[in-house]
């Protein structure tokens, strides 16, 4: 038991305590305390959480929410065998695919991430929603004012797993004319990628758009 | 439920969690602080690193000591960056560029976090881990330590400028408040789908076949003490919008929480610590206040589309996530530019002139509604005694605050502490925009492409860390400018703060009079938002009548 509020020495001690021998007792003891601390929170704890994250049922989000086909939650967008017959949903434009043919509408590149950091002024942003409009459009065969929101702008991310349940519900009758499953059959897989609100109230109702894939790749295993 | 109710609903939620967790987490501190006993573990530190925690610092010898640790961190993090290559699990990324490094060091030690690289592609686990991760829970027990330093400058009476030791609370802030909260978070952030991976990256097949690779980082481990610590740097480049950062809107409000959880119940630490309750809360009050009306401003400005992109998008959802929608994006937006965490879930370049504008202003305030572990306290201690002179002229009462006489020398720090901020943000903006290489730099035009210099230097001199990323900072002249901006804006305020700390420690206590000002009322609480705000008005209405105001009239 040791206390820190007494004071250690006389208050009468001349006001000029810094000399360099202090200040080297002062330098040594920093870089020790640095090194000391950097294998208790850089190396202990780090590998310790680490550590935790192997316990079975952690594994496998800790390495990337990954499925049992050997895909990740993460939203990147699938690429169609054939334009005019495209069986996927699809998901959000990103700032990481490819800008110049599609304005972003295509897949991003998962080994990085981020986003357009357009402002709302920008002339860039007002042409690329445009061009995102009229193709989303043109491609679920509806009118442009049709396309939602979320559809026409990047993610913060580049990845967002996440469409909108408007969105979705618009690429429904496409998805269901091409795989053949019929709109009521596909809604029904749109249901089950649909969460609500977290707790009912937390954040967004969304559609995760790999996991909706991949229910209409069961369903429909031709498709591609 | 609509959008509305389901975002005030959360705001509830996170007001009541901070409400309930107050006076717990706040009295802890304060007997972390203020306890005679070192633990076990802390024993072998001291022993190990030959320190004597028995030692009763001066208010110079405590800034010697925050200095040199803070100055030998930055050498460590720089050599780790440099020599990445070398000490392996560099997930063959190799040495960290030199222009990189020095910010980054300087970033991550300050507690800004500013990140002028992009983590997937620059930094390996091993500096994620040793590097990176160190300076988050090391740079907030700094903080802390500064603050808890200045409350024993009002508590303590003829104490010779004695001000306790800087080792014994920078190691008991790692060791019994974050570490212990961090390792909490980390787990249960990890339950709810955080990444936690040594991997680089991991190869997957999508369902058209197609394989690409996913980039990997230790997150979760990070991330709670990036919250936590108001750091705010991600370990992927798009922060706490990727999904292995912040996978839902669970997650979300937990980070959100966490940021803010030390910084308000720092004030319940402070009314512990100088025996008057009442003193904390006039200040949360004063937090609180110039918060929520932020929240107001960022939430129904993002909520409304103006500008011609969200107006032909439909909504501004530009750089924002489908999961967290406007309201849980603006609430984080507010929350971390007005702790100096500077993590993000959304882009505030893309949000709306208003939006980005408030961003912008909450971190003007000088970081102190609630600001950065320790840094918001002792920020908004320092606006109290401007406060308390500024009254004092007024009426001709005596400034005095805490018991302790303001005099000039005690002023003049404050002062320093509060103009330090104003001079670097507008010197570095100033001369940034003179320089020609700048408007190639910019990521949007006109008055949007001044809010992005603007923001750098403010983010930098701040230590908040976040940006309007469209700018590109990795040329020499803002990777250099940024850093002197971060140093300045750190260091200087914590030598006049631990100046003023020495200067109130060695005073009597003297008893209040008729004619104290009482600091422990509502009256108060105003006199000091008001403080904060004209503060900010006088020194910044210009530059921001020329960025976002003019976007948002325009």
């Amino acid at each position: 038991m040791s206390t820190l509020t007494e004071h250690t020495t006389d208050e009468a001690t001349p006001a000029h305590p810094v000399t360099t021998s202090a200040l080297r007792r002062q330098a040594v003891a920093a870089l020790r305390l640095v090194v000391v601390l950097t294998v208790l929170l850089g190396v202990i704890y780090p590998l310790g959480v680490w550590g935790v994250s192997r316990v079975p049922g952690l594994h496998h989000q800790a390495e990337g929410s990954l499925t049992p086909t050997g895909s990740s939650l993460i939203g990147i967008d699938p690429v169609p065998a054939n334009a005019a017959a495209d069986p996927w949903f699809h998901t959000r434009p990103s700032a990481s695919a490819p800008q110049d043919a599609t304005a972003g509408l295509g897949p991003a590149d998962p080994g990085t991430s981020g986003g357009s950091n357009k402002a709302a002024d920008s002339h860039d942003l007002v042409t690329a929603v445009g061009e995102r409009r009229t193709a989303i459009a043109a491609r679920e065969g509806v009118d442009p004012a049709a396309v939602p929101t979320d559809a026409v702008t990047a993610s913060g991310s580049g990845l967002d797993p996440d469409i909108s349940p408007a969105y979705a519900a618009l690429q429904v009758s496409r998805v269901a004319r091409v795989t053949g499953l019929g709109p009521d059959r596909v809604r029904v897989l749109v249901a089950e990628a649909t969460r609500g609100r977290s707790l009912g109230f937390l954040g967004e109702p969304t559609v995760n758009v790999s996991e909706l894939d991949a229910l209409v790749h069961a369903t429909a295993p031709g498709a591609r | 439920m609509g959008d509305t109710a389901a975002g005030l609903l959360q705001l509830v939620a996170l007001l009541l969690a901070l409400a309930a967790v107050w006076r717990p987490l706040g009295d802890w501190m304060a007997r972390v602080y203020t306890s005679p006993t070192h633990g076990r573990g802390e024993r072998v530190i001291y022993r190990l690193t030959g320190i004597d925690p028995d030692s009763d610092q001066r208010a110079g010898t405590y800034a010697v000591s925050i200095l040199a640790f803070s100055l030998l961190g930055i050498v460590v993090l720089y050599l780790v960056q440099r020599l990445q290559g070398v000490l392996g699990f560099d997930q063959g990324h190799g040495a960290v560029d030199p222009g990189v490094a020095f910010n980054t060091a300087i970033s991550f030690v300050t507690n800004t976090n500013w990140q002028s690289y992009v983590p997937e592609t620059t930094m390996g686990a091993v500096t994620q881990m040793i590097g990176l991760t160190v300076q988050n829970f090391v740079s907030a027990a700094v903080g802390m330590a500064v603050a808890v330093a200045l409350i024993r400058g009002f508590v303590r009476s003829r104490s010779g400028g004695r001000i306790g030791n800087a080792w014994v609370d920078v190691v008991r802030g790692c060791t019994r408040i974050l570490l212990p909260l961090a390792a909490v978070v980390a787990i249960v952030l990890l339950a709810l789908g955080v990444v936690m991976s040594l991997h680089a990256g991991a190869d997957v097949v999508g369902v058209d076949g197609r394989a690409s690779t996913i980039a990997l980082a230790p997150a979760a481990s990070q991330e709670a003490i990036k919250e936590l610590g108001t750091n705010g740097g991600g370990v992927f480049n798009a922060n706490s919008a990727h999904p292995f950062e912040n996978p839902d809107a669970v997650t979300n409000w937990i980070e959100i929480f966490a940021l803010l959880v030390i910084p308000v119940s720092l004030t319940r630490t402070f009314g512990r610590m100088v025996g008057n309750q009442r003193q904390g809360v006039a200040l949360l009050g004063v937090m609180a206040t110039l918060w929520g009306a932020m929240l107001a401003i960022i939430w129904t400005a993002e909520a409304h589309a103006t500008g011609p992109a969200a107006v032909a998008a439909g909504a501004n959802l530009e750089g924002k996530e489908v999961r967290f929608g406007i309201p849980s994006s603006a609430l984080f937006a507010n929350s971390t530019t007005s702790t100096s965490t500077g993590a993000v879930n959304s882009l505030h370049d893309s949000y709306s002139a208003f939006g980005g504008g408030g961003t912008l202003l909450n971190m003007l305030f000088s970081e102190m509604t609630p600001g950065g572990v320790g840094t918001g306290l002792y920020s908004i201690l320092v606006v109290a005694v401007v406060a308390v002179f500024l009254a004092g002229l007024m009426v001709g009462r005596t400034p005095e605050y805490l018991g302790k006489k303001l005099g000039r020398r005690e002023v003049t720090c404050a002062v320093v502490v509060v103009l330090a901020m104003p001079a670097v943000v507008l010197l570095g903006t100033g001369l940034a925009i003179a320089l020609p290489s700048t408007g190639g730099a910019l990521g949007n035009s006109g008055p949007h492409g001044l809010s992005e210099v603007l923001y750098a230097f403010a983010s930098a001199a701040n230590n908040n860390g976040s940006a309007f990323a469209g700018l590109t900072v990795t040329g020499p002249f803002f990777q250099t400018a940024l850093g002197v901006a971060m140093l300045i804006g750190r260091f200087l305020p914590i030598v006049a703060v631990l100046a003023l700390a020495g200067l109130l420690a060695r005073q009597p206590r003297v008893e209040p009079g008729a004619g104290t000002l009482a600091t422990d009322k509502p009256l108060f609480s105003v006199l000091v938002v008001g403080t904060i705000v004209l503060v900010a008005a006088i020194t910044f209405l210009p530059a921001l009548a020329l960025s976002p105001i003019a976007e948002g009239l325009s």
